[in-house]
């Protein structure tokens, strides 16, 4: 299948005053379309990042983003504003992503009229399309973000994020601020909105039983750099990383009868400032030997399934 | 659980709170008893009222807005609710303790963390002043903080190494009773699994009552005894933890075991409850759910619905309650 998105040795480096902040290093990845990609990792890891910096609200430092065989790091003007109707993003913090003096009608319709391709009647006529689409009752049409609850402020930011009919959507921690039983709700109405317009997701979150039930593929980050990715099945049968290994067994399990056997990982995730050369889950693994800091590459252990140790197959027959 | 073995009860809470415009109702005649050495999880949604539990049982609700229509809170043979603010201060920090949702928010960011654990230990505890440092140092080693730290402050430390210091000031007592509002919730998954250790380690050294606070099963199925599951203000079931995970009875509880997506199953749609929680400001007739509740019958709407016992331990505030036929 074609891949409608691929990530090249894509870096970002911010400038602080104590250093430059690594906080995306090196992630190589492609998503096919209408296909779920998960990113996972812990706060701090730059999947957020990673997710701005694919629909251009960060430049990146190097790499590059092919978009339909197309390079977008480097367009002009006139093709970025092509390329942001294509690829669009849902905020984590439905509370503050969205204008409080906007109505929800207003929200809904400022990106259709900014696109240009819509006369205020069209764009009301779509508007109400899209609320429908999203499931906003229209009696809440001139409701305020205020007046919703974060469920139905999220429906609204789904319904902005759609109205230019893009491919590629980034959903950055999109359910994280709802409570379960809504959750769900917005989970199912995302799927359901994949099958039937194809959309092709980046699903950020640090919820791994969300991303389980969600993604096609997932890739697991620490630190800036990316150290495990798989189809989405097999990551949770099976495990090669060190740390992935830690942070799947840490989730605490529903099951009351059977108890994972948890590895409890010494210390905290270290600063992203000037990281050492290495595996920078070295500091916290168990399993760390000279090797580890030398740089890592990412290696095919099984068939689609890429690792980041250089101890990975001696692990294994350990 | 017998009469006499309750080591807290909570009888009829009720409060509310008040304001010009409105009045919300956030706890709703919830009762509940527990066993010294048992860990109670109190599990529900943003607004169910968990957190204003917690506050009216150390007696820190802000009044007004709160106001406490009615109940006591009997722990060991004294009512909690009718001591006097004086007598309530050596209650709190000694024999009750509170660990709070966000360790950002709940130190204080210009004393040092180590003088904020001898704080609580030179209020509380009868051991010479001079003496007070060397036991706020060994608290901090207990939670696994280096005692060299003792003079640094709060931002100087990470998100889960202030919920260590959190827990060390709550624990530096030896309280009897500890209540955790979402303890771990601020934090990333392995510091959660740290942290959790630790309060299970402690709790078990200790023999610390617990009352759990938390959206979370998943931590509940870790951590607990015993759950309540709490909804609009109210208890609407109750059990051990066997109970609630096999046997849910209550619409809700099956409700939000339906909504979570599972590690251990793959299903291609969630069920999520439709609808949202009812308006805490104006309560219904009937049973707070039925709104929502894919159960519900016309005996639901008209009249306030009684927790009924399902088995001995186990107590579901429904008409139509799922069997386990069903399940």
């Amino acid at each position: 299948m074609s891949q409608l998105v691929e990530i090249q040795n894509l870096k970002k480096y911010f400038k602080t005053a104590r250093g430059m902040v690594h906080a995306v290093d090196d992630v190589t990845f492609g998503i096919e379309k209408g296909k779920t990609m998960g990113i996972v990792g812990e706060s701090g890891c730059g999947k957020s990042t990673l997710g701005r910096i694919l629909v251009h609200l960060e430049e990146s430092t190097s790499g590059q983003i092919i978009f339909n065989n197309e390079d977008v790091t480097e367009l002009n003007r006139r093709d970025m504003k092509q390329f942001r109707e294509h690829a669009q993003i849902i905020f984590q913090d439905p509370y503050s992503s969205l204008d409080p003096r906007y109505t929800v009608e207003a929200s809904i319709k400022e990106p259709l009229l900014n696109s240009g391709k819509y006369s205020q009647d069209e764009a009301l006529e779509k508007t109400r399309e899209l609320m429908d689409l999203v499931g906003i009752a229209p009696r809440l049409r001139l409701s305020y973000p205020h007046e919703l609850d974060g469920g139905r402020r999220q429906r609204v930011g789904i319904a902005r994020s759609l109205a230019l009919n893009p491919e590629f959507v980034v959903c950055d921690e999109p359910v994280s601020a709802l409570d379960v039983s809504i959750q769900a709700q917005i989970l199912n109405l995302l799927k359901k909105l994949q099958q039937e317009q194809n959309l092709t997701y980046l699903f950020i979150t640090h919820d791994l039983s969300v991303v389980k039930h969600i993604s096609d593929h997932i890739c697991v980050m620490y630190l800036g750099q990316l150290v495990e990715t798989c189809p989405s099945h097999e990551l949770f049968a099976k495990q090669y990383h060190p740390y992935t290994k830690a942070l799947l067994s840490a989730i605490p399990s529903t099951d009351i009868h059977h108890k994972m056997d948890r590895i409890i990982l010494k210390g905290e995730i270290n600063s992203p400032i000037n990281p050492k050369p290495g595996c920078r889950f070295a500091t916290r693994c168990n399993y760390v030997c000279e090797r580890c800091y030398e740089p890592q590459t990412l290696e095919e252990i099984s068939p689609n399934h890429f690792v980041s140790c250089s101890r990975v197959r001696e692990l294994e027959t350990m | 659980m017998n009469e006499e073995k309750a080591f807290l009860e909570v009888n009829n809470l009720s409060v509310e709170y008040v304001t010009k415009e409105e009045t919300v109702y956030a706890v709703n005649d919830v009762s509940f008893r527990l066993e010294k050495g048992k860990v109670l999880g109190l599990v529900g949604e943003t607004g169910a009222g968990k957190t204003t539990i917690a506050r009216t049982i150390l007696r820190v609700l802000q009044e007004p807005p709160a106001k406490l229509r009615s109940g006591s809170v009997i722990m060991e043979g004294k009512n909690l609710l009718e001591l006097s603010e004086d007598e309530m201060c050596l209650v709190r920090g000694k024999q009750i303790t509170m660990i709070f949702q966000d360790p950002m928010t709940s130190l204080n960011p210009v004393m040092s963390i180590g003088k904020q654990i001898a704080e609580v230990i030179g209020l509380h505890s009868k051991i010479p002043s001079n003496e007070v440092r060397s036991r706020a140092e060994e608290m901090l080693e207990i939670v696994g903080i280096p005692a060299e730290r003792y003079d640094e402050y709060p931002h100087q430390f990470s998100g889960g190494m202030k919920q260590r210091v959190v827990i060390a000031i709550a624990l530096a007592c030896q309280p009897e009773l500890l209540l955790a509002d979402e303890p771990t919730t601020a934090l990333d998954v392995t510091i959660q699994a740290q942290v959790l250790e630790l309060m299970q380690k402690l709790n078990k050294e200790n023999n610390t009552t617990t009352i759990l606070i938390t959206h979370d099963l998943g931590v509940v199925a870790e951590m607990c005894d015993e759950v309540a599951i709490v909804y609009a203000g109210e208890i609407v079931e109750s059990g051990t933890l066997e109970d609630i995970f096999e046997k849910p009875s209550h619409p809700y509880t099956i409700g939000l075991f339906g909504a979570m997506p599972k590690l251990n199953e793959d299903v291609e749609w969630l069920s999520p409850i439709e609808g949202l929680p009812p308006d805490p400001t104006s309560l219904l007739e009937g049973c707070s759910f039925y709104p929502r509740c894919p159960r519900a019958g016309e005996t639901c709407k008209e009249n306030k619905i009684n927790l009924v016992k399902v088995s001995p331990s186990h107590m579901c505030r429904c008409c139509l309650p799922v069997g386990e036929e069903e399940q």
